[in-house]
């Protein structure tokens, strides 16, 4: 275990379809003053600097070095950090490293994209192998509806139960979240009366693709206490992957990188009741249908349990173990941000300044990633040094 | 001086369309080579073994990612096999190979075939989602004119 490390800023656009006021730099340069105007400190500070996107969506090589102009990191050590979809946790873990290594005292982390600028699904599909699968895979989308298949036709699970999350998750952005992308409230039925977009997921159950950016300042401890007198302590970690062949991942029921990822987190942190001990998840629950089949990847209930669980109301905002306050993934999602965000929303809630979306008396707060071949990164934070 | 008229209220933000034709040209590598040279001569469907595990993978690849171990040994494989998981694709994109859209519907399917532990990923011929279910057994149909392409010489897989 490295130096005790917290998040001490965290600072995020208000997200949308297209943003045709700024370009990509521009948009890094709100998120990032937005970050440390929360943490009331200034780029001088910043030690280092980890930033995140995917950079064939908007094809833009060097990210590292065209992103400086959107924070100031001229003369700093900069890293870029691309793993797909994980590429806003993994840059989080980044930052989170830097300061643990204790190497760096204060590192800024930023996650970014503008989806808008290309054709996202065309980008995802490169990932694939060229002779064996790119033809095939639709996706993100694709990937994700041939698993919930599988789930659906094992355990029973229907479209309706992915539904239960759609509308949990958008009703908590239109109500709660005024960064979220998608803010409108909807219904069970207006899920299923959306059209299929890969069968068995209709379009209410997917993620959209959105313009935006986010920042999160990470500090060791002594740092830390000074900038924020209540910091999120970052306590457990964990990072897995899928095999390089999507036929060798997908096609299992739950997800199994997710399962290690939160495992090694819990152990790290000292968790051993997910459920009890975690007040809130921010979750990067890309579909709908992940919101069913991935509970069981980390714990909270049992093989196949995931209708019951859903159905059961406890991940509402008024419920015992709230997932998404903020809307999650369903509801706003710039790819190379979006796992940051769910960092820098779980470090908001155990900070106590998540707003409107605050879970009154939020102590630990779990965040995920998920992307590419099906990996996944888990995150725990918490308003205490330790948790035993 | 100071210019005015420098808010963004005054003027209108620029936006500029790129059109990028960048061909690529990859390496199958001896593995995926081996496998689709195979398809195309022989109508057959090549694993490879590990030596450890003893698990068969199709398509071929250089190392077992549970056992990191180089793997040596083809082996043929059943061209009839069940559906483990699938989707009806409906949503329109580029397909980054052909730089085309994507024909639509199509069923992207995976498929373990007899004598395998991994899944292929390939396509149905069904587009109908009501009418395949995950543990279906599905055959391979290959093309008569085959060129070494794994999407093309297996036609489809049907469902028997």
């Amino acid at each position: 275990m490295g130096k005790l490390t917290a998040i001490v800023g965290v600072g995020q656009t208000h997200h949308k379809s297209k943003n045709s006021e700024c370009n990509g730099q521009e948009l890094i340069g709100i998120a990032v003053r937005r970050a440390l105007k929360s943490a009331d400190i200034s780029i001088k500070e910043i030690d280092a600097v980890v930033v995140a996107n995917m950079d064939h969506f908007e094809s833009i090589n060097y990210v590292d070095m065209w992103s400086v102009l959107g924070f100031g990191g001229y003369k700093k050590p900069v890293m870029k950090v691309t793993t797909g979809g994980t590429s806003g946790s993994a840059v989080g873990h980044a930052g989170f490293y830097h300061v643990a290594s204790g190497l760096f005292d204060i590192v800024l982390a930023i996650g970014w994209e503008q989806n808008s600028e290309s054709d996202t699904t065309a980008a995802i599909v490169t990932h694939c192998e060229p002779f064996i699968e790119r033809d095939f895979y639709g996706g993100a989308i694709g990937g994700l509806a041939s698993q919930y298949s599988a789930y659906m036709d094992k355990y029973g699970a229907t479209e309706e139960d992915a539904a239960l999350v759609s509308v949990r998750d958008r009703c908590n952005a239109a109500i709660n979240n005024p960064y979220a992308h998608l803010r409108q409230t909807i219904s069970v039925k207006d899920v299923m009366n959306s059209r299929y977009i890969a069968y068995p997921l209709r379009l209410l159950h997917m993620c959209p693709r959105s313009d935006g950016a986010c920042a999160v300042i990470f500090a060791e401890e002594k740092k830390a206490k000074k900038i924020n007198k209540k910091p999120a302590w970052v306590l457990g970690v964990g990072s897995s992957h899928g095999a390089t062949y999507l036929g060798d991942s997908i096609p299992f029921l739950g997800l199994k990188s997710l399962e290690k990822a939160a495992r090694d987190a819990y152990k790290m942190a000292g968790i051993t009741k997910p459920l009890k001990e975690i007040d809130v998840g921010e979750l990067y629950l890309p579909s709908a249908s992940a919101g069913v089949s991935w509970m069981e990847s980390m714990g909270f209930c049992g093989e196949g349990g995931g209708p019951k669980f859903i159905r059961s109301g406890i991940t509402d905002i008024d419920g015992d173990f709230p997932i998404n306050p903020s809307g999650g993934v369903i509801s706003t999602n710039c790819i190379g941000a979006t796992g940051l965000i769910r960092i820098g929303e779980a470090a908001l809630q155990v900070m106590g300044r998540a707003e409107k979306r605050q879970i009154e008396g939020a102590q630990v707060a779990m965040a995920t990633g998920f992307g590419g071949c099906f990996w996944s990164d888990v995150t725990i934070i918490s308003s205490k040094k330790k948790l035993r | 001086m100071v210019l005015q008229g420098n808010k963004k209220k005054d003027f209108g933000i620029l936006s500029i369309s790129c059109v990028v034709d960048v061909p690529y040209h990859y390496n199958a590598g001896f593995f995926v080579s081996r496998y689709l040279r195979e398809l195309k001569e022989n109508k057959r469907i090549l694993g490879v073994k590990c030596p450890k595990c003893h698990k068969v993978y199709v398509p071929p690849r250089v190392v077992c990612s549970d056992c990191f171990l180089k793997m040596e040994e083809f082996v043929p494989v059943s061209d009839q096999g069940a559906v483990t998981g699938f989707t009806v694709v409906t949503v329109p994109y580029t397909n980054p190979n052909t730089g085309e859209p994507k024909k639509l519907p199509y069923t992207c399917a995976y498929i373990k075939l007899d004598g395998s532990d991994s899944n292929l990923m390939h396509c149905l011929e069904e587009t109908d989602s009501k009418k395949i279910k995950t543990g279906m057994r599905v055959q391979a149909v290959f093309n008569d004119i085959r060129t070494g392409d794994h999407f093309t010489d297996i036609k489809y897989f049907k469902i028997i």
